[in-house]
């Protein structure tokens, strides 16, 4: 196995890279796996990962029907952080994030973690308490997070416009300094290369076309290009189109698959060091280490599955991006893009057995799953190999839609007086 | 960003005057104290969320303020038909 | 310094309009009619920027939207900086100022370039995920190093000056370019009586035509686009768009285009012009006729300034007079790019060779060049560049049939201009943002737009076809046939005549072999802005990056603010061969919106400040600005949140209103809250399903307050709802949930229960409301009425019409603060009047304005809750104290009903709301604090719920706060603690939420 290393970027560039070894092998499947992963996007892979490294569990196929992280994970805008309100999300993000920290080197690939910090800023007296709540939730679960005013907020991000000029003045913020932004392609090619590494099959540009069940318990897939594949235990971990494997092994999900959009800048010299977030503004930017200036916003109302939304909703975040940084105005949108999020009714995930024995999902991620990544793979891989769910899992059941122990992260509805 | 005929103002309007509703043609239970916990918690929740043909229900918003059934396919995002509340659709999934 | 590259004549400039301009500090001169692009070659600068990864020098390659490296920094002020213009698409004005956008010190010494040149073969595709990783605590350095080399030009420090517009469009055909094809349609369709937009992102219509000495319709070219522009321009129904951009193109045939007004004119709009307008168009169908983009050549050295793209040293030649060197050789793989060796040699400079890979070139114009007496040196490619800030000669080879080796010696000839072709791309850009796939044509060897369900025909070079006699007869029948799907009546349009040009067959070739293994050649670059070279493409399929996706990914590859325009062909064609595949097996990554880069604030638009979301104010909005109110963003309203008077901190002020309300009079304009009519013979039966509580028995002139749940039973709002009539209801919202509500009304009335005969009515606007509260509120509401409202005829919750200061109102006897409380609702436009009227008279009462603030104290000392403030979508009745807002035993299970009983919600340790008493009364927790049974527990702390509201209480002369506390309806009494973020450990007891007045005497007074 090749170990990266700026060593060997030197030897290598005395051989003119010719000797590089490929990253992951393109291999025929078996017969039959002790799990298969439908889906090779970020929490896919890293749930192969995970499998191999933590539990033994080598003999493991990750199905994906387009190339590895070509989906969400593609798509995103890297923001990592764990400041969610309630316990159960809060011990899942912060799970991940403290993977997150050691993660380039667990995987010897530079997945270009930057904890840089993130801002969510606060308009309005509700937005202030939510935030004065969600901090004090996130301290006495141990997770760093400040709740600041206005001028200190001006002080970690001078191009903000806190004045009074703006419609909706901020009032300060949540500060969460461990959140950041990582590289979303190499978390996917990273985890790849360690899961194959350990002998982990990774069947790209093969589809799964349904699941092969027998008296109530999933045993395989069958797949566009190479037939049915055997399997004791099946995690599908597809996003968007949770729904619609969902439909081929008999029972409907609590999700809507709607669009995401997202936007970049031309590149520019460094100006915006923090991720920016509003929710009341509804845009949110941060700069990449190339210069650009990704920004993104919410979900468009219909469901779709076309990767693109509508044009207004684009326009709606860029205003807010003008809104909060006038000195944008003459900066210039370079690309826009979609994806196709899964969302849940009370905006968790669902990470859960299923109606069908030896059949798990990982899905209803909705805009926030690029940050769980190797958290939700962690925990994922664990249930899998168990059989049994993980306790940071446990709270994610989709069987909590039948319950009612919703776990609320939309935050406080917005509404007063 | 789509556009949409309001089958009650007898016009094509732009997106910006709709919502939408989610999926279309869900009954709420006549009886909804004798369901049981997952029979309600599908109610509330559970979508069919096809790709492709779907049924859905818009809102003219800003408009009429009236509730009625589009066909949309959720990949090409066109327009199959626009149906009123009550009515059934024309165009079904085969 | 003197133009010397500029012809003495020819070209579409204006030679008797000299412009000065600056170009990294130093002052140049071209003329009107110049891009920065072409004044700047006329000037003999051969240098515009250094690339991103390896800092080298790199100069103008094309003349339009592709340009990948003249991207330049604009602005002579700070406010009107703009980064990343390109100078092929910057049309020169008088004081113009420009500088590149990379180089240190400068872009002509450049210190990083040293590092390219050293460090540069560390620096394959994809070298940072490999390294940079150890020790884990080093990663923050390395990255501020990485970060220092990030971006292109700079973001203005200063606010915009200039403002910009929209417009909303609707069309019967929108044509996308005005080149031959586009003009035809435009015309063919505007003489059917179309309504037709034209747009092309130019100065100038004619798209390819402009530099061209071709003929059409007997004419030179340019006069006939003259004609027909002319021809547009005066027809009513046609709105013509030069320097518009089109750049994105959605559903349902909705575009976007950039109109850029002034920036040819100024660095700022000059006299308050709006600087870009945005139009927003539906078009009925849709003509794209946007063009071909000229593929380079990739071999070693490519990037060495002077190595540019034919067509663009012809459009240099021909449009701008300019010839951008003395010693030409052109590289081509097809019969078009003859012409620029021609163009060059009929300008009076020399060309050193034609070098065709092909081994038999024939065509018309091989032989003009034949005759010219031009050396073309066929079956040959330039396979290497010397030179390093200019060309200065390029090594020749014969090579094999396909293009695939070197077979022959290198023979050097000296040249300070390479001109290469590779063909040409189709620009299927647009026909890509709805989500169609292009489809590989091998006949053209290029990508042409893939199947839509848009309304969309193509016409001209971005179907393939590439003359300009095709083009013609394209556009005209893309117009016809769009005249026909509109349902009009076809037009009589000659289709005008151009030139044939007989060509030989073009050869595919994408990459220009060396003598030594891709790996070990010198540099041969695909994508310039990104650095990507064809090794680079090699290496990520080597390395398993098999997927044309992956290899973008991995080498950046059309990632850059060209997005790929030149390159992307290339490096799929690089892949596919390593990968030993077809190109359309490969296939292509897919184009997004924008086609060129838009300024935001041209997007933004004007709704940004006040107009960013619209500000509503009540009727008694003057008063409050005149008084000094500080005011709270509740939805959209501006709502008085406290009244200070000069010198008063806010808690003074709180203090002195609350007492105030207690022990006289208190106001507040309360005409924010939602309210809405409901009407019909049903609609009590409605409200029944939508409250939790009972409304069968609500006698006219009564008022009652409802919790308002969804299907789960959690609260969403609230508000009191009166009977006006047997059919008739006023209902209240929160201020900020009044169109969510509504809207939820409506959605159960029009898809659940249609057969109830219910009508809904938003009159939030129409009445302005003003709530006098306090013991003296009767005496002042008497001395302004005649009617009754005495306690005995006027009891707690009725309503009723009455004459207040002269004004039809209606009052109603309701209380959010425990006091008696008079809520006055009068027409709008008389809400001032009234409420001056009762200021007048309340004055020896020492009638008090409060805002919110006040308001939520007075509450919260009554343990009144606000939805949206002390519930959280999460809580149902039963855990607000509230089961006496629930009748269970309605005859119809109403909203919410089944959903609190789930199991989930019939838990015993479920949070609930209470009371707190701080230990010591002098503590204020801050709203949001999270309560803990056992202060001495470790993080994580077991939290067993959050405080919600939280008010020093003037009245009570002690804090008093809402909380919920796992199961604390069962532990009153009992001790809870918060531990705040500054380290203090509160301790605090659970009580009762009602702190004042628990029996509810003070509102009947």
């Amino acid at each position: 196995m090749q170990q990266y290393s700026g060593f060997g970027l030197l030897k290598h560039s005395l051989s003119h890279h010719e000797n590089w070894q490929r990253v992951w092998r393109n291999p025929t499947p078996k017969k039959k796996y002790d799990v298969i992963i439908v889906g090779g996007g970020g929490h896919g892979l890293a749930t192969a990962y995970y499998l191999a490294k933590e539990h033994n569990i080598t003999n493991v196929a990750v199905i994906e029907k387009g190339y590895l992280g070509g989906g969400n994970t593609a798509r995103n805008t890297t923001i990592v952080r764990s400041n969610y309100l309630w316990d159960e999300a809060a011990h899942l993000y912060e799970h991940a994030m403290k993977l997150w920290e050691g993660l380039s080197q667990d995987l010897n690939y530079n997945v270009m973690f930057s904890q840089r910090g993130c801002l969510n800023l606060g308009h309005t007296l509700q937005d202030m308490r939510d935030i004065e709540r969600r901090v004090n939730a996130n301290r006495l679960n141990g997770i760093d997070g400040e709740v600041l005013d206005a001028k200190q907020v001006n002080e970690i991000v001078p191009i903000l416009d806190c004045s009074d000029n703006a419609r909706y003045p901020v009032m300060g913020a949540s500060w969460q300094p461990r959140a950041g932004v990582a590289r979303h392609d190499a978390v996917a090619w990273g985890f790849a290369r360690g899961a194959d590494m350990r002998g982990v099959d990774l069947i790209q540009q093969t589809e799964v076309t349904d699941f092969i069940i027998e008296d109530g318990t999933v045993v395989g897939v069958k797949t566009d290009r190479y037939g049915d594949i055997k399997a004791d235990r099946v995690g599908c971990v597809v996003a968007g189109h949770s729904s619609v494997m969902a439909a081929k092994a008999g029972f409907e999900l609590p999700l809507e698959s709607h669009p995401l959009q997202a936007l970049v800048s031309e590149p520019i010299k460094p100006i915006l060091d923090t991720v920016v977030m509003s929710n009341h503004v509804h845009g949110y930017a941060s700069q990449s280490d190339k210069g650009d200036l990704v920004i993104g916003a919410g979900i468009d109302s219909y469901t779709g599955y076309g990767q693109r939304g509508s044009y207004p909703t684009i326009e709606h975040t860029v205003q807010a991006i003008v809104e909060m940084f006038p000195i944008f105005s003459r900066v210039r949108m370079n690309r826009q893009w979609g994806g196709i999020v899964d969302t849940c009714p009370d905006a968790c995930p669902i990470i859960s057995k299923t109606p069908v024995k030896n059949l798990f999902f990982n899905c209803g991620w909705g805009t926030g799953g690029f940050k769980a990544t190797p958290g939700s793979g962690n925990v994922f891989a664990a249930s899998l190999a168990k059989g049994e769910m993980h306790e940071i899992a446990e709270p994610f059941s989709m069987f909590r839609f039948h319950n009612g122990a919703l776990i609320d992260e939309h935050g406080a509805a917005g509404v007063a007086h | 960003m789509f556009y949409i005929y309001c089958p009650y103002c007898g016009e094509h309007r732009e997106e910006e005057e709709f919502h939408n509703h989610g999926q279309a043609h869900i009954e709420r239970p006549l009886d909804p104290d004798s369901c049981t916990d997952e029979e309600w918690g599908n109610y509330m929740f559970f979508r069919k969320n096809p790709k492709g043909l779907h049924h859905e229900i818009w809102v003219h918003a800003v408009g009429c303020r009236k509730f009625f059934n589009v066909t949309r396919d959720t990949v090409t995002y066109e327009i199959k038909e626009v149906y009123k509340m009550g009515e059934q659709p024309k165009v079904v999934a085969k | 310094m003197s133009q010397k590259n500029r012809l003495q004549s020819g070209g579409r400039i204006d030679r008797s309009k000299p412009l000065t301009f600056t170009y990294n500090g130093k002052q140049y001169e071209g003329f009107a009619g110049d891009t920065l692009a072409s004044a700047l070659l006329a000037n003999g600068v051969d240098l515009v920027g250094r690339s991103f990864k390896y800092s080298r020098p790199r100069g103008i390659v094309a003349a339009g939207a592709e340009e990948p490296n003249a991207i330049m920094q604009l602005g002579a002020t700070e406010a009107t900086q703009v980064p990343n213009v390109r100078a092929t698409q910057q049309e020169l004005f008088s004081g113009l100022v420009s500088g590149s956008t990379n180089g240190w010190p400068n872009v002509d010494m450049d210190i990083m370039g040293l590092v390219g040149k050293l460090g540069g073969k560390m620096m394959p595709p994809g070298f940072y995920y490999k390294t940079f990783m150890y020790p884990q605590s080093m990663w923050e350095t390395y990255e501020k190093v990485i970060r220092q080399a990030a971006g292109l030009g700079r973001s203005p420090k200063e606010y915009d000056v200039d403002i910009y517009d929209k417009m909303n469009q609707h069309c019967d055909l929108m044509v996308v370019g005005a080149g031959p094809a586009g003009l035809m349609a435009a015309l063919t369709a505007a003489r059917g009586g179309a309504r037709v937009i034209i747009a092309d992102e130019q100065n100038e219509f004619g798209g390819n035509l402009l530099s061209s000495k071709e003929t059409v319709d007997g004419k030179a070219a340019a006069a006939w686009v003259a004609s027909v522009t002319k021809e547009l321009e005066a027809n009513e129904n046609v709105i013509v768009l030069p320097r518009s951009t089109v750049n994105g193109y959605h559903d349902h045939n909705f575009l976007t285009i950039h109109q850029r007004m002034t920036e040819h004119l100024a660095d700022r709009a000059p006299n308050g012009q709006i600087r870009a307008r945005y139009h927003r168009v539906r078009a009925k169908w849709v003509v794209l006729a946007t063009g071909a983009h000229e593929r380079p050549l990739v071999f070693a050295n490519n990037d060495v300034p002077g190595v540019m793209l034919a067509g663009a040293v012809s459009t240099y030649i021909n449009r701008y007079g300019v010839v951008p060197g003395n010693e030409l050789v052109l590289m081509t793989t097809n019969d078009n790019a003859y012409r620029t060796a021609l163009d060059w040699h009929d300008a009076g400079r020399k060309v050193q060779a034609i070098v065709d890979t092909r081994k038999n070139p024939t065509g018309a114009l091989v032989e003009a060049a034949r005759e010219r007496g031009i050396t073309v040196m066929a079956g040959s490619a330039v396979i290497d560049v010397q030179g390093s800030k200019r060309v200065s000669g390029v090594s020749v080879a014969s090579i094999s049939e396909d293009g695939s080796k070197v077979t022959g010696s290198v023979k050097k000839l000296s040249a300070d201009t390479v001109a290469s072709s590779g063909g040409w791309s189709p620009v299927v850009h647009l026909s890509c943002h709805t989500g169609s796939r292009p489809q590989w044509n091998d006949e053209i060897i290029g990508f042409v737009p893939g199947k839509t369900v848009q309304k969309q025909l193509i016409a001209g070079a971005v179907s393939g076809n590439f003359t300009t006699s095709g083009a013609l007869e394209q556009g005209h029948q893309a117009g016809a046939e769009a005249l026909e799907k509109l349902g009009l009546k076809a037009a009589d349009v000659a289709v005008p005549a151009a030139a044939e040009v007989k060509e030989s067959k073009p050869m595919a070739l994408f990459h220009i072999p060396h003598t030594k293994p891709t790996s070990q050649a010198p540099k041969q670059f695909v994508d310039y802005q990104n650095d990507v070279t064809a090794s680079g493409i090699e290496l990520a399929c080597r390395e398993g990056f098999e997927s044309i996706e992956h290899v973008k990914r991995y080498t950046a590859m059309g990632f850059g603010t060209d997005q790929g325009k030149l390159g992307n062909i290339n490096g799929m064609a690089i892949a596919a061969k390593f990968l030993n595949q077809s190109i359309p097996e490969t296939g292509t990554t897919i184009f997004r919106p924008n086609y060129t880069p838009i300024t935001f604030g041209a997007i933004a638009g004007r709704d940004c400040k006040e107009l960013f979301d619209p500000e509503r104010y009540s009727a008694m909005h003057k008063w409050h600005l005149e008084n000094g109110a500080k005011f709270e963003d509740v939805g959209q309203w501006k709502r008085p949140w406290y009244f200070p008077k000069a010198g008063e901190s806010m808690q003074e002020a709180l203090n002195r209103e609350c007492l105030a309300t207690r022990e006289s009079i208190g106001i507040l304009d309360a005409s924010t809250l939602g309210k809405i009519d409901i009407q019909g013979k049903d609609a009590r039966e409605f409200l029944g399903r939508v409250y939790a509580n009972a409304w069968a028995k609500l006698p006219v002139g009564r008022c009652r307050y409802g919790l308002m749940l969804k299907e789960d039973g959690m609260v969403f709002d609230d508000g009191v709802t009166s009977c006006l009539g047997e059919n008739h209801f006023l209902m209240t919202t929160t201020s900020g949930g009044a169109a969510t509500v509504l809207n939820w009304l409506e959605f159960y009335h029009q898809t659940e229960w249609p057969e109830l005969e219910v009508y809904f009515t938003s009159v939030t606007d129409h009445w302005a409301t003003m709530t006098i509260s306090g013991p003296n509120s009767r005496k002042l509401l008497e001395e302004l009425t005649d009617d009754d409202v005495s306690k005995e005829n006027f009891k707690f919750m009725d309503w009723k019409p009455a004459t207040v200061a002269g004004v039809p109102a209606r009052v109603f006897r309701i209380s959010f603060t425990g006091e008696l409380s008079f809520e006055i609702n009068v027409q709008a436009n008389y809400g001032l009047h009234v409420w001056e009227k009762l200021f007048e008279h309340g004055a020896k009462y020492n009638l008090t304005p409060y805002g919110t603030e006040t308001m939520h104290i007075l509450r919260a000392e009554k343990g009144f809750i606000i939805a949206g403030q002390d519930t959280d979508g999460s809580v149902h009745p039963y855990d607000l104290g509230m089961g006496w807002a629930v009748s269970m035993n309605k005859p119809f299970s109403f909203i919410g009903k089944r959903g609190m009983q789930r199991e989930d919600c019939v838990r015993a340790d479920r949070k609930q709301m209470v009371g707190i008493k701080t230990i010591d009364p002098n503590i204020v927790l801050p709203e949001g604090a999270q309560g803990v049974f056992d202060p001495t527990a470790s993080i994580p702390m077991p939290m067993v719920g959050h405080v919600t509201s939280s008010y020093w209480s003037a009245n009570l002369g002690r804090s008093v706060a809402l909380a919920f506390v796992k199961g604390g309806l069962d532990k009153m009494g009992e001790k809870v603690y918060y531990p705040l973020v500054d380290g203090r450990m509160v301790e605090a007891e659970i009580c009762s939420p009602i702190f004042l007045d628990p029996k509810g005497e003070r509102q009947n007074v």
